[in-house]
């Protein structure tokens, strides 16, 4: 159970901070999607794949102290902030996560600069990768019609996903 | 008459504890509680190693699919019906999807799901698609039906009101569920004007929202799922009984994969140790299966397997202390040493459990494009999220929603026999 906790604390402290919840869940589920062993439960909400266990895992981690969570009032919309913080680098090493390797850490600073919009469609399109590529942007269209995603958005989420896997090396 | 809209010769009732009656006229509706899938649900309860805490709780999950079925139900005939907003011809879809939402949980679900690395939800699909009696029904109303009912119970159906009914912060499973659980365990905390809440509910282009009028209904619904929350669903007794029962099955699978021989095969379980499981085995699992193996499993030559049986199935279970991780962490991998060098496995017998471990949530406004909070629609057309209208509902959701506790067997400890003094500095530590 610890080490559930500590391998988001080490996610969030690779990626140098995270700025949006949305951004954080679609990060985290796009890791699993690529088989790094995370394990929170995803289902699919309203804004694509979703853990209600990350989401508290995360609470958790902010009452431990080992993150930070800063609130960004944006006027209409709240959006949080998450950091490391020291007693979490030390809760991670002390938890005896391994360490995150080369290519998560490059997975995790690919995602961190894209937008959450952008995530939400990758993240949408993998949730569906047990589909051929038709129907999967058929279904995408279904779920997230309003979004509009365009063509160009749609191959551009494809391309992320395949070097990210090349990276990993999955296919 | 088409299948989809034929109707029984006469109306089918049920007797409900929560809802007094629950009403089936849709022959499609009453073909599916009898099929097999369905029935299953009688032998898996709806809250697992609960009734060990509270011994009311031993109601099922079929009777909380009908009675998700009942509200839904209730929701579309009488609060939807012939409003421009509400599609009808969703009707069928719907309430098929309400009463078929649980089908895929297995045996003490959290716990196996947890030990296996499955997830009911993607049972429930294969149910609803696959080669069974419930698929054979759907598909009586048309070939893409089952497909249909399927995608709202995964909520990727394109009609989002439809999937809020049955999955939302204000949904008929969490208010049938909420009502259900306090009914059987006998508290009076789950109790609110569900009716109230049927009457005020409006359907609006993708979502339901609750008439404003009725907000002092949807706040006694947060209170009573709080309040639910805190006394029910994290008793420590329930979540340790949980634990040992996770441990057992974790404990027969490391002996499977190490070769034990064990006196009682887990026949059941092998496709589920190696991972080549099929749809009809894990509908043959249900509980009576599991806790037949656990009996059977106390007599096994394993100490640990045989220990952990005895402890679920006698109600012998594990003691607990608060544990505060991000002070006491350094004392978690000391008792892990002093454990081993007692030879007790921590593996075992020290487990820390947080309430992220646990399958319950409570309502959380949350940040935008996060989820779909509550809203309330105001007199003049506004939409407003629940918690900037309601002090109450504000004053809560910014409480502490965790809980962390470290489970161990005491009886090992205070018990007379060796390594009196190193027992002793344990549990010096777990004071």
């Amino acid at each position: 159970m610890i080490e559930e906790h500590a391998k988001i604390v080490q996610f969030i402290g690779a990626a140098d901070g995270i700025t949006g919840r949305k951004k954080l869940q679609k990060m985290v589920y796009i890791a699993k999607k690529l088989q790094y062993p995370y394990k929170e439960k995803y289902e699919f909400h309203f804004y694509g794949p979703y853990s209600e266990e990350l989401t508290l895992r995360v609470e958790e981690l902010c009452n431990m102290g080992f993150l930070q969570e800063e609130r960004q009032d944006k006027g209409s919309y709240v959006q949080y902030k998450y950091q490391m913080t020291d007693a979490g680098e030390h809760f991670t090493q002390m938890a005896q996560v391994p360490e995150a390797t080369r290519d998560l850490v490059a997975c995790i600073d690919q995602m961190k600069n894209k937008s959450s919009r952008f995530l939400e469609l990758v993240s949408t399109l993998l949730y569906f990768d047990y589909l051929p590529k038709e129907e999967q942007i058929e279904k995408l269209h279904v779920v997230k019609g309003k979004l509009n995603f365009t063509k160009e958005e749609i191959d551009e989420a494809f391309t992320f996903v395949m070097n990210l896997m090349n990276e990993r090396a999955i296919q | 008459m088409s299948y989809a809209t034929q109707k029984l010769a006469e109306e089918k009732v049920f007797k409900d504890p929560v809802h007094r009656y629950i009403h089936v006229r849709d022959q499609v509706i009453w073909d599916l509680i009898g099929a097999k899938e369905f029935q299953r649900l009688r032998r898996i309860k709806q809250l697992g190693t609960t009734y060990l805490v509270f011994h009311g709780a031993e109601h099922s999950r079929f009777n909380h699919s009908l009675g998700v079925y009942e509200i839904v139900r209730r929701i579309v005939d009488d609060s939807f019906s012939g409003r421009p907003e509400w599609d009808d011809s969703e009707r069928l879809v719907v309430l098929c999807a309400a009463l078929l939402h649980d089908l895929g949980h297995g045996p003490f679900s959290h716990a196996f799901e947890n030990v296996f690395g499955l997830d009911h939800e993607y049972f429930t699909q294969q149910i609803i698609v696959g080669d069974t009696d419930v698929n054979e029904i759907l598909k009586r109303v048309s070939e893409d039906f089952p497909q249909r009912v399927a995608d709202v119970i995964g909520k990727t159906y394109p009609n989002k009101q439809v999937v809020s009914l049955i999955s939302s912060q204000i949904d008929a499973d969490r208010m049938d569920y909420l009502q259900r659980d306090a009914y059987f365990t006998g508290v009076s905390y789950g109790q609110f004007d569900m009716e109230r809440i049927l009457r005020v509910m409006r359907p609006r282009e993708d979502q339901v929202v609750i008439k404003s009028s009725g907000m002092h209904a949807v706040e006694d619904y947060i209170m009573s799922r709080y309040q639910m929350y805190w006394q029910v669903y994290f008793h420590p007794v329930s979540r340790s009984a949980e634990v040992v029962l996770t441990k057992i099955l974790h404990r027969a699978k490391a002996l499977s994969e190490m070769g034990y021989d064990f006196e009682q095969q887990p026949t059941h379980f092998r496709g589920f140790f190696d991972g080549t499981y099929t749809l009809d085995e894990y509908l043959a699992l249900d509980e009576g299966v599991l806790l037949t193996y656990f009996q059977l499993w106390i007599k096994e030559k394993d100490p640990i397997l045989s220990d952990l049986s005895n402890r679920f199935v006698n109600r012998k279970l594990f003691q607990y202390i608060e544990f505060d991780l991000a002070k006491d962490y350094m004392k978690m991998k000391e008792l892990e040493l002093l454990f081993k060098k007692a030879g007790i496995d921590p593996e075992y017998y020290l487990v820390f459990d947080s309430s992220s471990d646990l399958p319950y949530d409570f309502y959380r406004p949350g940040e935008e494009g996060e989820r779909i909070p509550i809203h309330l629609l105001k007199p003049n057309g506004e939409i407003r999220e629940l918690s900037r209208e309601s002090e109450i509902v504000e004053a809560i959701t910014g409480k502490r929603r965790t809980d962390h506790k470290l489970y161990f067997p005491e009886d090992f400890l205070t018990k007379d026999g060796k390594k009196k003094a190193l027992k002793k500095q344990i549990l010096d530590l777990l004071k």
